[in-house]
């Protein structure tokens, strides 16, 4: 197993106004780990996708993709970098193609390239037979992977999830869940992954646990099962925040 | 980087020109409001509002003839308020981020998108023109020709007003204001519907913000355009005003300031 951190954040700190959003955040994902950004609504998660992805800029603290700072070097940080956010990015009125093509050209990849790369990226999400449909012909499942399959076109080193499965019924999500799973595996992908579901973790997944904006635990899951003397995430994550999740599917 | 750079490009008009021909509606009511204008409210009118002979007219025009390049700047202008809208609405559903994440310099993404919004307003003036010509409306030969380099000035200049106002305004409840204090002080305001020394006649005060009115100098370059003449003090208005507005844009998608700082 590598120990090569993708995405390193050292001290981050942002605030809406006088609302702290962020406070003092570090921590790190390794290429080949999937780390859980675990946190409940509010707890800062989307703020700290925004400075990732350079939405924002914060006052202070770094954030490095791939050794880039991404306030320096954007461009080569953003690079590195696949995204899929919580809403539904797609142009409902294109075709699955089309959108894929839309992402590709943002990212200078040659057309005969991009259809290639699409081709690939459909059939391993078994979508293939779908891509000249209309986004809007899709369900949630479909759309959720044809943004994934999207956000890996261009063979990013970290993937950033934020709340992928949120609005999919219990079967996409399992299928989700562990397809990522099988991407950091076989492609040596890093992943961050934000969610507040605690039924999405893999034991060999790391976990950073965000609450108020600021980092209460982080590192491997029996780690901090360790560091909390709890013996299930649920009550190391009640623990740490006060508060219970959802554990259902 | 300068082939990715074409190739983003390439891929912002292309997603632009597909969203055009699959949003047929959105493109029937552009041109539904200006013919409103031409066919009804400009008939009306023709006997109320005689124009005097002035510059680029060599002889007393109908009115219909005069305000035809105001309402190519109204198809123009609604345009750019529309795409406006898009973005707010994009940024709102997320779409905006997918291109704002992308490796390219953020006003590169920016020009690009204006680019691509023009192009659009260019191809839905030019067919307003053409319904125009067929109505009835004399313009010389040579006007169709020398009319679109002024409307792809002033397309990208009512584009980036838009792209300057999306990067400003937090929510789409609050568009409804902007399309009020907007588009119609705008429009009214300018010489698209009676020549300015007609205002100068009745209301010195508002004849003097009608001659700044970045507006008035893009229906008067259109104007003069349409008839092989180049009104210069319009095109450097029209140009500044440009790149004022997409300064100010690129300032308010700029990562540590405006816009994206705010919460959604």
């Amino acid at each position: 197993m590598s120990h090569n951190a993708i995405l390193t954040l050292d001290n981050m700190s942002y605030a809406y106004g006088a609302k702290k959003a962020l406070d003092r955040v570090s921590c790190k994902v390794e290429e080949g780990h999937c780390a859980i950004l675990l946190g409940p609504n509010g707890a800062g998660k989307s703020t700290l996708f925004s400075l990732i992805t350079h939405l924002y800029n914060a006052p202070s603290g770094t954030i490095h993709i791939g050794g880039h700072d991404v306030r320096r070097q954007p461009l080569k940080a953003l690079g590195l970098l696949g995204v899929v956010f919580q809403q539904s990015t797609l142009d409902l009125d294109l075709t699955v193609r089309q959108n894929l093509l839309y992402h590709a050209a943002l990212h200078g990849i040659k057309h005969r390239e991009a259809e290639h790369r699409i081709k690939e990226e459909l059939t391993r999400f078994g979508m293939l037979e779908r891509a000249h449909e209309k986004a809007r012909q899709l369900n949630g499942g479909h759309r959720r992977r044809v943004e994934i399959a999207r956000a890996l076109l261009h063979h990013p080193k970290l993937l950033l999830l934020d709340e992928p499965t949120v609005g999919l019924d219990v079967p996409s999500r399992k299928a989700l869940v562990d397809h990522i799973h099988a991407l950091c595996r076989d492609r040596q992908l890093a992943v961050l992954w934000a969610t507040h579901l605690i039924d999405e973790i893999a034991p060999q997944d790391d976990l950073i646990v965000l609450h108020q904006g600021q980092v209460k635990a982080s590192g491997e899951v029996s780690e901090v099962l360790e560091q909390t003397g709890q013996e299930t995430i649920e009550a190391a994550f009640t623990q740490l925040t006060g508060r219970k999740e959802r554990t259902l599917w | 980087m300068v082939m990715h750079a074409w190739r983003a490009l390439m891929g912002i008009m292309g997603r632009e020109g597909l969203r055009f021909i699959h949003q047929r509606e959105r493109f029937i009511s552009a041109l539904v409001r200006p013919l409103l204008w031409l066919f009804i409210f400009a008939a009306g009118f023709r006997s109320t509002l005689g124009v005097a002979i002035i510059p680029p007219y060599e002889t007393y025009v109908l009115y219909e003839v005069y305000i035809t390049p105001g309402l190519l700047g109204m198809v123009q202008l609604f345009n750019g308020m529309q795409s406006s809208l898009s973005m707010v609405y994009d940024r709102e559903m997320g779409s905006m981020k997918t291109l704002l994440v992308s490796p390219l310099p953020r006003s590169f993404l920016l020009t690009s998108k204006l680019l691509a919004g023009a192009m659009i307003s260019v191809i839905q003036a030019t067919v307003f023109l053409l319904i125009a010509a067929a109505y009835g409306i004399e313009i010389p030969a040579i006007g169709f020709l020398t009319v679109l380099p002024a409307l792809i000035l002033s397309g990208l200049m009512l584009g980036a007003l838009g792209l300057m106002l999306s990067s400003f305004i937090k929510q789409l409840e609050n568009f409804a204001g902007v399309m009020n204090f907007v588009i119609f002080p705008m429009f009214f305001l300018s010489s698209a519907l009676y020549p300015l020394w007609r205002i100068q006649e009745s209301n010195p005060t508002l004849a003097f913000l009608a001659s700044y009115n970045p507006f008035t100098a893009a229906v008067e370059l259109i104007r003069f355009a349409l008839y092989g003449h180049f009104n210069l003090n319009a095109a450097l208005i029209t140009f500044f005003s440009l790149l004022f507005f997409l300064g100010m844009a690129i300032w308010g998608y700029n990562p540590s300031q405006g816009m994206m700082n705010r919460r959604a």
